[in-house]
């Protein structure tokens, strides 16, 4: 993955830049000593690494409009960042950038349960939002597996998901309102406690803009009263087919469940060689998480069962009680560990047409075979988000090249089959250069002519999203500017 | 002009710089003088469904009910629950599916299902040069690119003509029941409706109509779901909004449908004259912004955060308005139709207009479009 050489006239003004960032920030919030920015070198996405020319931790909202007024008055790169966990490269730096980062921005503003929101600093992780609630019987519902240490400014930005978004939908869905800062330091606010923002809906379209449109500072976000409980159930089957099939046949019955979990059987291996939940051994398992009532998941749970009959699962076991459903979800759940145990991963995030899955997994196997990698499949199946892991070893040279040409073979795969390259991890640098097999250059142009409105300068996380082919002129104006 | 095909579409608006007026069925506005009306009709059928994966993809000049028929045929619906303000509005005409997008135009449903733009996966769109573009897609988790679907719906056909949309759609539940508290004043209402979404039952509907059907005031909660799984919430809610006032619960289908219908399509509100605004805000500001409208006719949707009026012509409701959210003219004149943005938000909506149609062609006079 290549990043845009940093501009050395950017560079050169690094001295002033750290004075004037001082007068707007405690000495604390402005990190420019070249050892202690290397903390900010990369995010979750490690095979990408490059210390940033500074890094600020502003606390207020005024503090966010002082840095990037600055910046944008020196024509300094922002990249923003949440807790860095992006897995896409969404928070990578270059050399000329300044790392924003809201981790100090984490307080609660406002809880309304009347009128069933919360309005946080983003800095906030996604676990502690509804940590804020949760003893009042309420949650926030996006759960992106990065819960503990993800933060909402990163949620906004790459429009999180999670296992639970077949029911209650990603972060686009239940984010109401931001205070925002556009580039050049001007502050807004768009949406709030009301339902559906007067005017074009601008809210949409930053959320998920991954850090290009502007810093969102605040956020008024949806919360739901928790249901009365939940249980899940796990099958076996002997074909992907099979279990694909199933899933179909559950969603057109009119049962709804909150979270539909696919492994197929190396994932089932690596977990069970790892976690010991106790997994049959089969070519694809399902765990299906049902709420409500205990009469109500009872009833939805005999429901599934019946439907599933028809698809002759290997195995099928219903959780009776709270400690047999953390069994059936402990191996889902450590997957990634399971598979960092065993080798240095990739994990993938096309999204692909449910009724595509048995056709996709055939093709990966055969990719695998063509590339000598190991692979294996976890998937959100209710809505089709899939999350191949690719197995390689990052110590021996030219296989870090092997596993990313095998991943954007896949990715490739998803959009032919009609899907998309990424389903709730975002474009980053990861996806970047893939854009142009899922959108024809006038579909890009529309999306770049978004953030020329936004920050006509492009100076906010600019090489990112699209491919730096595409967005070179718009970059490059920024620089002949200097 | 009614082009058949998306490129024919594509070839009249490159060709063109004079104003156009974007219709779908017809049934939601008044064409300027100065503009010549574009027809979406031609542009209609169903490109794919697939009841399996809960999506459906569309042409946008389809008819609504056509749409909701082969739905209806798989069980399945649009939970976004589209209103048809035919009624009302005095219109004639068939809603379409493209109409729909482009207005987000959402029913009752919107407090806990979502807006349209919610439901919304994908779009095909020509924009002011001709070009046609493509965002998003036909799958439920994508976050490829920008997200201009959620753009192009509620933009009004300003920024662009829809060609196609793709949507999530949603198994229609088994059963429906309604839980009705009566006579209680805005305030009580709009306290019980909090305590009835707050709960765990998953409400879909809260709606609170100081004038019944009957002439009393009725507030209504509604859950759906399998028969035994309504009847037990509709259960727990009874006793959940005991402590409001005298409760009823209705569970025969038709008639929770019939009621809802009522709310959704402002059914009582036919026939009474004055201008009529939609305005939401925070739930619990709807009684004290409702008391200050003076309006002839109102009910409230949305737990207490949306409200219809109908107001003596010419009342400046947005001037009565002392909190935060917007108003919308839906029928009326002499005021501009849509809430004003704030400033800064103004001039990046006029910069977005700029980009994606920078002759001004589109609904010349809609929302900021000149």
């Amino acid at each position: 993955m290549e990043m845009p050489a940093p501009n050395p006239a950017i560079v050169a003004k690094k001295a002033e830049l750290v004075r004037r960032l001082t007068e707007v920030l405690p000495e604390t919030a402005v990190i420019h000593d070249e050892a202690e920015t290397r903390a900010y070198e990369c995010d979750a996405l490690t095979a990408y690494r490059c210390p940033p020319l500074a890094a600020v931790l502003p606390s207020t909202t005024q503090e966010v409009s002082d840095v990037l007024r600055i910046c944008h008055q020196m024509g300094v790169p922002v990249v923003p960042r949440g807790s860095g966990t992006s897995l896409a490269g969404g928070a990578l730096p270059t050399a000329d950038s300044v790392i924003l980062g809201v981790a100090r921005m984490n307080a609660v503003l406002e809880t309304d349960y009347d009128n069933r929101f919360i309005r946080v600093q983003t800095g906030r992780t996604n676990l502690s939002v509804t940590g804020a609630v949760e003893a009042d019987g309420f949650f926030y519902a996006p759960d992106p597996s990065s819960q503990l240490a993800c933060a909402i400014a990163g949620n906004i930005a790459m429009n999180s998901g999670g296992a639970h978004c077949l029911k209650y939908g990603v972060t686009t869905n239940n984010l109401m309102g931001v205070t925002m800062v556009l580039m050049d330091g001007t502050i807004t606010e768009i949406g709030g406690a009301h339902l559906d923002a007067a005017g074009l809906d601008l809210l949409g379209v930053i959320c998920g803009s991954e850090g290009q449109l502007g810093v969102v500072t605040e956020a008024t976000l949806r919360i739901l009263a928790k249901p009365e409980g939940a249980l899940p159930v796990l099958m076996g089957f002997d074909t992907n087919e099979g279990a694909g099939a199933c899933v179909s046949d559950i969603i057109k019955a009119g049962v709804l469940p909150v979270a539909i979990e696919f492994m197929d059987r190396p994932c089932i291996e690596a977990c069970e060689a790892f976690a010991k939940a106790g997994y049959p051994m089969c070519e694809a398992l399902l765990i299906i998480e049902v709420e409500g009532s205990p009469e109500e998941i009872r009833h939805q749970l005999s429901l599934i069962k019946e439907i599933a009959a028809a698809h002759n699962p290997v195995d099928y076991r219903e959780a009776a009680d709270a400690d047999e459903a953390y069994r059936i979800w402990l191996g889902r759940k450590s997957a990634f560990g399971a598979m960092g145990q065993i080798n240095d991963y990739m994990c993938l995030d096309g999204t692909i047409p449910v009724s595509a899955l048995p056709e996709v997994l055939r093709r990966i196997g055969e990719l695998s075979k063509h590339y000598g990698l190991g692979v294996a499949n976890v998937f959100h199946a209710g809505d089709g988000n899939m999350h191949p892991l690719i197995l390689y070893n990052a110590n021996q040279p030219g296989q870090l090249e092997l596993c990313e040409a095998f991943g954007a073979d896949i990715l490739r795969l998803c959009v032919e089959v009609g899907g998309c390259l990424t389903g709730e991890h975002g474009v980053g640098i990861e996806k970047r250069d893939l854009m142009v097999d899922q959108f024809a250059p006038v579909d890009l142009e529309a999306q770049m002519a978004v953030k020329d409105v936004f920050d006509p300068a492009w100076l906010l996380n600019p090489a990112k999203v699209f491919p730096l082919a595409s967005s070179e002129a718009r970059r490059a104006v920024k620089i002949a500017a200097e | 002009m009614r082009p058949e095909t998306e490129a024919e579409l594509a070839g009249l608006i490159a060709g063109r710089d004079a104003p156009l007026w974007i219709r779908g069925g017809g049934t939601a506005g008044v064409v300027p003088d100065a503009a010549d009306v574009l027809e979406t009709s031609g542009l209609a059928g169903i490109s794919l469904y697939e009841p399996g994966a809960l999506t459906l993809v569309v042409k946008a000049g389809t008819p609504l009910a056509e749409v909701e028929g082969v739905l209806a045929a798989e069980g399945q619906r649009l939970a976004f629950e589209p209103a048809d303000l035919r009624g009302v509005l005095g219109a004639s005409g068939e809603p379409t599916i493209g109409a729909v997008a482009a207005m987000n135009v959402s029913g009752p449903r919107r407090i806990q299902a979502g807006a349209c733009r919610d439901f919304m996966l994908g779009v095909r769109y020509v924009d002011g040069l001709g070009t046609i573009v493509k965002n998003g897609g036909r799958v439920m988790k994508n976050v490829t690119g920008y997200d201009l679907v959620k753009l192009m719906s509620g933009a009004c056909g300003t920024l662009g003509v829809l060609t196609e949309v793709s949507m999530k759609v949603l198994p229609m539940p088994e059963a429906q029941g309604c839980v009705m508290v009566d006579g209680l004043a805005p305030d009580a209402a709009v306290q019980a409706m909090s305590a009835a979404l707050g709960s765990p039952y998953d409400v879909t509907g809260a709606a609170h109509l100081p004038v019944g059907v009957d002439g009393a005031p009725v507030t209504m909660v509604r859950v759906e779901g399998f028969g035994a799984q309504v009847d037990y919430r509709t259960g727990k809610l009874r006793d959940l909004l005991g402590r409001f006032g005298n409760v009823r619960v209705e569970t025969e289908a038709e008639r929770v449908a019939a009621g809802w219908r009522y709310v959704r399509d402002l059914e009582g509100f036919v026939g009474v004259e004055g201008d009529l605004w939609r305005i939401s805000v925070k739930p619990s500001d709807g009684p004290a912004v409702l008391a200050g409208l003076n309006a002839v006719k109102a009910q409230m949707d949305w737990g207490g955060g949306l409200i219809w009026a109908v107001v003596p012509a010419g009342t400046d409701v947005r001037a009565r308005m002392s909190v935060a959210g917007h108003a919308t003219l839906v029928r009326g004149t002499g005021q501009p139709r849509f809430h004003p943005e704030t400033p800064v938000n103004a001039q990046l909506a006029a910069g977005l207009r700029a980009k994606f149609d920078p002759k001004g062609m589109f609904n010349p006079g809609l929302m900021g479009a000149n």
